[in-house]
């Protein structure tokens, strides 16, 4: 049995949901700003029953990384210190700021606002610069700081995209159409962010480059690119018939974003794959005693499913358009 | 080195004190919210609904301090003390990954059921998701207990492969501290709520001494305090001879007793002298310690000097002992005194609802004090005879540290104020049976 390879699996999965699921609320987060404030409350209850229960996903992937590949978590998060513990401040912030929010009133409940848009930017910022950071192996020198903000500034676009495209889902009228407009804002960034990462990465790395030009794997590894342009124009004409007001299925924005993230993610892991710190240390170096990995092993594979049928009942219980008014 | 240890300790500490307030209060919250929305559902009173609405909010908010803090706790296991995961991992990792697996989704999902889902579900649906968030934060701390309480009394453990690794699972989770902890912690917990459910009440009570629903709640956090404080003190003291077994050092720390002796006295006060080994300004009762721990007059007890230098510093366990018994003793007596006062329906006066009030944290005070002796009593080991704190501590730079300590410090401290103000003004204006009961209406009709 291969355990660190399972792990590492696991651990792509519970980053990926991480990604997605927290992702969303990130992005809804992100676009407060740009609502009033009765379209404020319905964009927090379209979130409130599900953000706790995301960022445990969170919790979740780095406890693998932490449990599984323990050599590699000290040089990963040694090396991102710092954005590190700026992406746990904004989601401190975020996270209290979401509970006080609601309770406050007046000017009060503006700062919490404020502070409930300013750590779901700066928590998705950082996490951008810490993939970046983690791309390029820490790297250091203007050029890789700069690539680490680009993958900033991208990921902000992916998270306001998943949270315009859920939004689409989760509410009616007039927030609606702002949402689909927000989602198309989102795609134009969303493009241009994944278009200048992609070229940047091969330059900023030297594994990737070799990983991505080598002929005749190059080949089958275009259709990623592929799968992802098909997902973004799929995205964009439903988008284009919401604002039409032709029947679209209210799902299929979110859904498409939802695959391009599963698209941009899989591309990242096959550039690092077999490495988990890149030209340093591989998955085998890293992993954890293999009497820990099995006992973690055993728990996972029973718990899992059982995660994942109370979190589809939570969100079947919470389904529909949501409503102002979080508490009534 | 030293600097960075001494940075990285203090950091961790911080995080794990403030992180640990808000656990404390909600594991047993949660069974106090279980009990409101069951007597709502037996009674189909309206302001048991509305009592219910109001706590399930401030244990939103504590719940949601408790997540983000502990989020940052996930990382720090790993930057602070990557030595730890290194040596002991196999054990550790696994503890804390069940941890995750078993309790930290299913408090979070049902907490979502609980908070907003009353409208949407049947009656039993809402009352079993109020019931597994209990589960879910008990068993949160039924993990990370056995943890902690194998990196003080560490067993079932074997070296393979340059590491610890388990020999023998239910030795390690079932080690030989880790019962006494659990339970202690457990009713610690009680205790915390019980006083926040009877201080914040009171406090609704000076404001408006006619709500029937807070004269309730208040009633309710009494008595449940009194029945726990004596079981504390009870279970406070079988934990200490559990340490004095295991961890005697730890001991002599907290009793001040620098020399081993036959009849050794039972140090009352005093300010322990690290320099000259001693202790100034003492008041001690004569053969107290030998009667309380030994339960004979002439039992030896080992003192400081049988241990050096392998010993934990003498001034924060002696104090912080000190105050986390203080504390527990003037529970036991106002838990007590307010449980006959207040019974059969009896108002409350205004001095006993100021003193409820300002007793409203005191179970926090006394847990952090309590986490004080038993983690500073452990050094300088991080798990005990098996790895040393200085040998844990990262490569993290003295700077990086001391930036992101104070960042933390400042957060923190701009959370824990806005908390506390947002708590006081919730229970200040207290529960609402009429919206409570609206709300509802507007819901189902």
């Amino acid at each position: 049995m291969d355990l660190p390879l399972i792990f590492l699996f696991l651990m792509g999965v519970a980053v990926l949901a991480y990604v997605v699921l927290d992702g969303y609320d990130l992005g809804v987060g992100m676009l407060m700003p740009a609502a009033d404030e009765a379209e404020q409350s319905v964009m927090v209850s379209s979130i409130g029953p599900f953000w706790d229960a995301n960022e445990t996903w969170l919790v979740l992937g780095v406890g693998i990384l932490l449990i599984a590949f323990p050599a590699a978590y000290g040089v990963i998060l040694g090396a991102l210190y710092l954005p590190v513990v700026v992406m746990l401040v904004g989601l401190m912030l975020r996270g209290v700021a979401f509970e006080f929010r609601i309770k406050a009133e007046g000017w009060h409940r503006e700062l919490w606002n404020w502070l409930f848009w300013a750590g779901s930017f700066v928590a998705s910022f950082s996490q951008g610069v810490m993939l970046g950071r983690y791309l390029t192996a820490f790297e250091s020198g203007f050029f890789y700081i700069a690539f680490a903000a680009l993958v900033g500034a991208s990921l902000c676009g992916g998270y306001v995209l998943l949270g315009a495209t859920w939004l689409i889902a989760k509410t009616e009228g007039a927030l609606q159409q702002k949402a689909v407009s927000w989602a198309r804002w989102g795609l134009l960034w969303v493009a241009l962010g994944i278009g200048l990462v992609s070229l940047a990465t091969p330059i900023a790395s030297e594994t990737v480059r070799h990983k991505w030009f080598d002929f005749p794997a190059t080949i089958p590894l275009l259709l990623l690119p592929a799968a992802c342009a098909v997902a973004w124009l799929w995205i964009w004409k439903a988008v284009g018939r919401f604002r039409k007001g032709e029947a679209v299925h209210e799902w299929r924005p979110f859904a498409g974003a939802v695959l391009i993230f599963a698209l941009a993610f899989l591309g990242l892991a096959y550039s690092v794959f077999p490495f988990i710190v890149i030209d340093r240390m591989t998955i085998r170096d890293a992993a954890a005693h293999p009497s820990a990995l099995k006992v973690v092993l055993v728990g996972a594979l029973v718990v899992l499913p059982f995660i994942v049928g109370y979190t589809i009942v939570a969100y079947r219980i919470f389904r529909g358009k949501a409503k102002a008014g979080l508490y009534d | 080195m030293e600097e960075a240890l001494l940075l990285a300790r203090a950091q961790f500490g911080l995080n794990i004190a403030f992180h640990i307030l808000f656990p404390s209060l909600t594991i047993a919250l949660a069974y106090f919210l279980l009990g409101f929305r069951i007597a709502y559902a037996r009674t189909g009173d309206a302001r048991w609904l509305a009592t219910y609405k109001l706590w399930t909010k401030i244990f939103a908010l504590t719940f949601a301090m408790g997540v983000v803090t502990g989020i940052v706790m996930s990382f720090q296991f790993g930057t602070n003390w990557p030595g730890f995961m290194k040596q002991v991992g196999a054990i550790a990792g696994p503890l804390l990954g069940y941890e995750v697996l078993t309790a930290f989704f299913l408090e979070a999902t049902f907490l979502g059921v609980m908070l907003f889902g009353m409208n949407r579900v049947p009656p039993w649906v809402h009352i079993t998701a109020t019931a597994l968030v209990a589960l879910g934060t008990s068993l949160s701390a039924f993990w990370i207990l056995a943890l902690n309480s194998w990196m003080h009394t560490p067993a079932g453990q074997v070296w393979a492969d340059g590491q610890w690794i388990a020999g023998d699972w239910l030795a390690v989770i079932f080690n030989p501290s880790f019962p006494y902890r659990l339970v202690h912690m457990m009713l610690a917990s009680g205790l915390t709520a019980s006083f926040v459910v009877a201080g914040l009440s009171a406090w609704r009570l000076l404001k408006d001494g006619a709500d029937a629903g807070a004269r309730r709640t208040m009633r309710a956090g009494i008595v449940a305090a009194a029945v726990l404080a004596p079981l504390q003190a009870f279970v406070g003291d079988q934990h200490g001879l559990n340490t004095l077994e295991h961890q005697p050092a730890k001991i002599a720390a907290m009793e001040a007793l620098w020399h081993t002796e036959k009849g050794a006295p039972l140090v009352l006060f005093a300010i322990p002298n690290e320099k000259f080994k001693t202790n100034d300004y003492s008041i001690e009762l004569p053969y107290g310690a030998s009667l309380f721990l030994k339960h004979e007059v002439r039992g030896e007890v080992k003192g400081i000097d049988a241990f050096e230098p392998d010993r934990p510093p003498v001034a924060p366990l002696f104090f912080a002992f000190r105050a986390m018994v203080g504390i527990a003793l003037c529970m036991i007596a106002l838990s007590w005194f307010g449980a006959w006062i207040t019974r059969r329906g009896r108002v409350a006066p205004r001095w006993l609802l100021w003193t409820f009030a300002g007793f409203t944290f005191a179970g926090w005070i006394a847990t952090i004090s309590g986490w004080i002796v038993t983690e500073i009593g452990r050094q300088p080991w991080l798990v005990t005879g098996l790895l040393r704190t200085k040998d844990a501590v990262g490569d993290i730079s003295g700077a990086q540290l001391g930036a992101s300590l104070t960042l933390y410090g400042l957060t923190y401290a701009g959370m824990f104020a806005a908390y506390i103000v947002v708590l006081t003004h919730m229970a200040g204006k207290g529960a609402d049976p009429g919206a409570a009961a609206a709300g509802l209406a507007k819901a189902t009709g």
